[in-house]
């Protein structure tokens, strides 16, 4: 077997059983309050924190510039999704504000 | 009479499930791609390109690990690496139990499967919402299944269109935007936006961890300052 094949069936079992962990394997267990309250934090905080690298990290250095396409989408993605909470208009509007971005800055 | 009326619950769960997906898709597909369009380039043969979003079926740890093959890791670090991308599930999959909890381990098994991200943020504020038609399940079923099947298929397109798509066209960006449409209607009041805040900045200045523990951790910064910004 290559390795590419150890990789991908390890990493496919390690998450499944992560997915599975609370919904089946860990299911009776009751958590307290503190811990319902900390997950209703858990969709904001992680996909942020998978976001805000892509928008600012260039090349793993940050870049606040305004040649930073990504960024200056992103905030265009982000100021549609405020106004409109509409998925279709946000990723559309942010694709061709990022498309438009690199054409100009190019 | 009561067996008809909840098949078409059912049926109307899994169709809302499938609807509410489609406007993701438009981020979720141009991703797929260019996994697809990456992993061949990585030497990936067409097969294992494929097999890896059914394997797998995780985009960003998918793109990371094509990604290092390219810059010859070790397989047991690619292991460990991919493994704490994924770690975040744990946390879906804790949000999601309590209302899980009644289902049959077949079911969970199955919506397992397809919990990622972009279903988790659809069906717990599906979840959230006070009326229950005692068939949420589908609901989740119908949007996991559509997203399931939209991986595969953008994958095969990827892998297909190959060097036709340059990855100078930046569609991983697609990614960002995907997130970004489901996580800003879910920050509604102060603490929730300290914790994207909060959880954004750490992820930048942790983002050289092995391992790329910084997910985790900039996960776990956000959510104690919800949950502290709550008690003030």
């Amino acid at each position: 077997m290559s390795d590419i094949w150890i990789i991908m069936i390890a990493v496919g079992i390690l998450t499944y059983l992560t997915r599975l962990s609370f919904i089946l394997l860990l299911d009776k267990w009751q958590p307290p309050q503190i811990v319902t309250s900390a997950l209703r934090y858990v969709p904001v905080a992680v996909l942020t924190a998978i976001i805000i690298p892509e928008l600012v990290v260039v090349d793993n250095a940050l870049d606040f510039s305004l040649a930073n396409a990504r960024m200056l989408a992103g905030i265009v993605a982000i100021l549609v999704a405020w106004r409109t909470k509409s998925a279709l208009w946000t990723i559309a509007v942010g694709f061709a504000a990022f498309l438009l971005l690199n054409a100009i800055l190019a | 009479m009561a067996v008809d009326n909840s098949t078409a619950i059912k049926r109307t769960e899994f169709l809302s499930g499938l609807r509410d997906i489609i406007p993701i898709l438009l981020g979720v597909a141009p991703f797929g791609m260019i996994y697809g369009v990456l992993a061949t380039g990585a030497g990936l043969s067409n097969l294992d390109a494929q097999a890896m979003s059914s394997v797998v079926f995780a985009g960003s740890a998918q793109f990371m690990l094509v990604q290092l093959l390219n810059v010859g890791m070790p397989t047991i670090m690619m292991i460990l690496t991919g493994f704490v991308i994924n770690l975040r599930h744990a946390l879906y999959s804790a949000s999601l139990a309590p209302y899980t909890r009644p289902l049959t381990p077949l079911w969970k098994m199955l919506l397992s499967y397809v919990l990622v991200d972009e279903a988790f943020a659809l069906v717990v504020m599906h979840y959230k919402q006070p009326n229950d038609s005692g068939y949420r399940h589908w609901y989740f079923l119908g949007a996991g299944l559509t997203l399931w099947t939209t991986w595969q298929l953008s994958t095969a397109a990827g892998i297909f269109l190959g060097a036709q798509v340059p990855a100078s066209w930046g569609l991983d960006f697609t990614l960002a935007l995907t997130f970004i449409a489901l996580t800003v209607p879910a920050i509604v009041d102060r603490p929730s936006l300290l914790a994207a805040l909060s959880a954004g900045v750490t992820a930048v200045l942790a983002r050289n961890l092995p391992y790329k523990l910084g997910l985790m951790a900039a996960a776990l910064v956000g959510i104690l300052v919800g949950l502290w910004s709550e008690k003030k």
